[in-house]
């Protein structure tokens, strides 16, 4: 249904009086099947989410393409572009400042119905009412402003919105990272629930592995912009082929006593986007980086088992081979 | 459908309107903890009554239009002149007092002209951005550069004296500084994610501007407004003084003082009073837009 | 616990005067972490968590805060009554603080030098003249300390600015600059929250080699229950302004006897298994300006009854230092 093919994303910026392209997104394949939830996940700079706003419309990409149910939408005049806004929906992290604070629930929860439908009046308020009740709000919501609501009530209000229109896909960037667990589990079994019942497909922008496994059945591990790993969830995280996606598992702490040492921590920082490594861009901080293939080549995709794609050395046989 | 739609559209007044009137009494506390703030409140009270009702209680309302009693001329205060009298025997307190409407008139004005083409420009600059933005700024930095007064005098220079030209002259230095306040809000509410989600919904440009960004940028441009309605007072005076705003015996303080200058120091009470008055009615407007801050600026509040 | 406290908190009490009433932030807390014990301080938003702490060196506002009862014992003195003076020997040296966001914490016109040179410096006022260290020594004694919290090559990031450190390396700075008065006890407030999972890791790590290594204790506070199971010894689940549960980690989250424990622990989805089913916890906080009679968590328990409406008895299980806040256990409890 969604397809990214090489897809890519430069910022120009100015650093110190230079003018330098920082690549947040680069030459990215992702492919979304109709209902399917794919969940993105990657460290702070990653450029999980450009990817999200750039399937979007939010950000412009510099390269590639966005195929969306069979067709380009990487460039749309403004006619299309409604379209798209119609059937593809976003919400956003931070549930708080992704609502007008000058606007009532009422009034940001018809937004996109005022912009894309005839409804008005009392017509439109009670489609207004129906839509807070199936996020599980009641209707004395209605002429309260943001500030008044709890994290929690304030997602349930962004997810009404993002839903009012029937949308076909949901791009989901850290929907619950900034709430408390408790509320999380609500908002990520709801967003189970209505995935089923309104049939939508989802990309699940997340660091939270934990979060991704529980609402996703594909998984992809960005690193510096790049899709390391991509795979079935359950695949992924039963057998991480990707260094970086093993020590990214190994380093979530788990919230039970006497959990046993697991492989060491990964050493260094993430490089920074302006200055990449090169090879791969991983080598820098990988304990399996092999001298002189993995600091000086770039790593092609290689496919391995189960519609499984890993970007690393390891798995290149003929490589292996001429190691041994 | 639980929701019948009668239940809908009859939520109490007070239910609808809970929040406003929390945030209200919060404001009210605020400014009443903030003595200076609640001078500029009186002052500025004692103003719009002045404004309001000045007219039907002055002593001598024939005095306004500069009338001449050469048989009272330069009198000093006492209980039937309050503030004295003036060279042709104007009662003083009569003028000053409908002299608070003429500078009502001159503040409203000019800092209405300035905001309204200074907002617009400002929120242009700062969303559209590029060589649009470039080009609204350096001209603002332009005017910024030359100093406002000094502007305004080589504006009514060319003019000609007189209130109405001077007024003019005032709105067209005083719009950038609400340029550059807009267009700084706009640019920080541009990246705001509630903007971001109005555009991934479709909104369109316009509607951004003027449901999303106009509504979120009021806060700071009621408080330069109302710090501005006395800056302007005072430039009008200043024009008046240097005898380009308005004509004597027109009842402006600024040309008051200016004729009254000629009688220091004997005849003092001549150009104290008008001086008083603006004088304190700066000083109100000043502190309200203080008081105004305080309760507009969320920053520095729980 | 056999060792004494270094940190005793005992029946805090404290509200802010807000406009809209008495927020009755903390009811009766009851915490103390012993020599070399790390503490873990676990709960949501609004919990309570922070604000327990933060008056440990007199760091909240009053207005609005006001104690209402209880002591804060330090090695016996009262760290509520302190004098100024006192706090100020105190502050950095005995006992030291780190927080979220390291970079709101650190001067961006100076250099990391300068600054830790700076705090080394103002820790040495108490001292005698002959014993002062000089601006070059503290200088070597930065560098020290950035190399013990394994900042790569210390002695030319020292004149590094903030700015020009990955946020990693920030949260390391200032980590070392806490300790380098060597505190006994260092007060952690989310500390790696800003960080991402693999930086995570490795400041996680170091804290615990740190405790290990210098004898610290510490208290740390975090909403991620993964990070305190990491390496505490004892958590307090907080939940409205009270200590709910406390005991060690294998107890209280293998073993959770609060319902407000166990739900939370039910709400986390588990990287390293399959997933199952998530309960969260319905309904939300109660509103602390007006708190419910009796227990806190009531409106939101599933096992609620009806003598919740009067307030919970503190049950210990002194054999294993354990506090549970719930009428379930009114009997006492022990521990299979």
């Amino acid at each position: 249904m969604l397809e990214t093919r090489d897809l890519s994303v430069g910022f120009k910026i100015n650093s110190g009086g230079k003018k330098a392209v920082l690549m947040a997104v680069n030459k990215v394949n992702l492919n979304i099947r109709k209902g399917d939830a794919l969940g993105l996940v990657g460290e702070s700079g990653s450029g999980k989410s450009t990817v999200g706003r750039t399937i979007l419309h939010l950000n412009k990409s510099t390269g590639g393409s966005v195929i969306f149910d069979g067709q380009d939408i990487t460039s749309l005049n403004r006619t299309d572009e409604k379209i798209l806004r119609r059937r593809a929906q976003m919400v956003f992290q931070d549930p708080h400042s992704a609502l007008n604070p000058r606007m009532t629930i009422l009034r940001s929860v018809a937004e996109p119905l005022i912009l894309h439908t005839k409804l008005r009046g009392p017509e439109l308020r009670e489609k207004v009412g129906t839509l807070l009740e199936i996020v599980g709000l009641q209707k004395q919501f209605l002429y309260r402003y943001p500030h008044e609501l709890s994290g929690g009530q304030k997602q349930r209000v962004c997810i009404a919105r993002a839903i009012a229109l029937n949308p076909e896909l949901l791009v989901l960037d850290e929907p619950t990272s900034a709430l408390d667990v408790s509320v999380q589990a609500q908002i990520l079994e709801f967003l189970k629930s209505i995935q089923k019942e309104l049939d939508l497909t989802y990309l699940f922008i997340s660091h939270n592995l934990a979060v991704i496994r529980y609402v996703c059945n594909r998984v992809a591990v960005m690193y510096l912009g790049q899709i390391v790993e991509q795979g079935e969830t359950e695949d992924v995280f039963n057998n991480p082929k990707h260094p970086y996606t093993k020590a990214l598992l190994e380093a979530v702490p788990l919230p039970e006593p006497g959990q046993p040492r697991r492989g060491k921590p990964l050493v260094g920082d993430i490089p920074s986007p302006l200055d990449l490594p090169r090879g791969c861009f991983f080598n820098t901080r990988c304990e399996k980086a092999m001298a002189g293939i993995c600091d000086s080549r770039s790593v092609p995709n290689y496919l391995v088992e189960n519609n499984r794609a890993v970007r690393c050395f390891l798995y290149n046989k003929d490589l292996q081979l001429e190691q041994a | 459908m639980a929701l019948s739609t009668d239940d809908m559209t009859a939520p109490t007044w007070a239910e609808k309107h809970a929040s406003s009137i929390r945030t209200l009494r919060l404001y009210t506390k605020i400014f009443r903890s903030n003595g200076a703030a609640m001078l500029g409140l009186g002052i500025i009270s004692v103003f719009m009554v002045l404004v309001i009702f000045g007219p039907s209680f002055v002593p001598y309302p024939e005095d306004a239009q500069g009338v001449v009693h050469l048989e009272r001329k330069l009198l000093p205060p006492s209980a039937e002149h309050w503030f004295g009298t003036d060279e042709v025997g104007d009662d003083i307190f009569t003028r000053v007092v409908i002299g608070a409407r003429v500078s009502l008139q001159i503040g409203l004005i000019v800092t209405g002209i300035a905001m309204l083409i200074g907002v617009p420009l400002g929120i242009i600059a700062g969303y559209v951005g590029g060589w649009v933005e470039e080009a609204i700024m350096r001209v603002t930095d332009i005017f910024l550069s030359i100093p406002g007064l000094i502007l305004a005098i080589a504006i009514v220079g060319v003019l000609g004296p007189g209130i109405f030209n001077s007024m003019l002259a005032l709105s067209l230095v005083w719009w950038p500084g609400y340029v550059r306040l807009v267009q700084a809000k706009t640019l920080s509410l541009k990246s705001a994610i509630y903007v971001d989600a109005a555009r991934s919904i479709g909104a369109s440009r316009m509607r951004i501007v003027f449901v999303h960004i106009l509504p979120n940028c009021m806060s700071p441009i009621i408080v330069k407004a109302s710090m501005d309605m006395g800056m302007a007072i005072l430039g009008a005076a200043s024009l008046g003084f240097l005898g380009l705003g308005a004509q004597p015996p027109f009842p402006e303080w600024g040309a008051m003082i200016s004729v009254g200058r000629n009688y220091l120091p004997d005849w003092w009470w001549y150009s104290f009073f008008p001086g008083l008055a603006i004088y304190l009615t700066v000083l109100g407007f000043n502190l309200l837009g203080d008081g105004l801050r305080d309760i507009l600026d969320p920053r520095g509040r729980e | 616990m056999t060792n004494t406290p270094v940190l005793d908190i005992r029946d805090y009490r404290l509200n802010f005067n807000t406009f809209d009433g008495v927020y009755h932030a903390l009811d009766g807390v009851n915490l103390s972490v012993g020599k070399g014990e790390s503490l873990g301080i676990v709960g949501e938003t609004g919990c309570g968590k922070s604000v327990t702490v933060r008056n440990v060196l007199g760091l909240l506002p009053s207005p609005p805060a006001e104690v209402i009862s209880g002591e804060i014992l330090y090695n016996g003195l009262d760290m509520l009554k302190v004098t100024p003076e006192q706090m100020k020997k105190i502050r950095g040296i005995e006992i030291a603080m780190i927080f979220q966001d390291p970079m709101t914490y650190l001067n961006p016109v100076f250099t990391i030098g300068t600054q830790m040179t700076d705090v080394i410096l103002a820790h040495q006022k108490a001292l005698a003249k002959g014993e002062k260290k000089s601006r070059k020594e503290a200088r070597a004694h930065a560098v020290d300390m950035l190399r013990k919290v394994h900042l790569p090559n210390p002695e030319t990031q020292i004149d590094r600015y903030p700015h020009e450190l990955s946020g990693g390396m920030r949260q390391r700075v200032l980590i070392a600059m806490a300790l380098s008065g060597s505190p006994k006890l260092l007060i952690a407030d989310e500390p790696t929250t800003a960080l991402d999972v693999t930086i995570q890791a490795q400041i996680l790590d170091l804290i615990a080699e740190l405790v290990d290594d210098m004898g610290l204790s510490v208290i740390l506070i975090t909403h991620d229950l993964g990070v305190v199971a990491k390496i505490c010894d004892n958590v307090a689940v907080m939940y409205a302004g009270q200590v709910v549960e406390y005991g060690t980690i294998e107890e209280v989250f293998g073993r959770p006897k609060h319902p407000y424990t166990e739900g939370l622990l039910k709400s986390i989805p588990h990287p390293g298994r399959p997933p199952e089913e998530l309960f969260g916890i319905p309904g939300f906080l109660p509103n602390l300006l007006n708190p419910p009679v009796g227990c806190r968590f009531q409106a939101r328990c599933s096992k609620a009854m009806e003598i919740c409406g009067t307030p919970a008895p503190n049950r210990n299980n002194a054999a294993h230092d354990r506090t549970v806040l719930c009428h379930l256990y009114s009997e006492g409890f022990d521990d299979a």
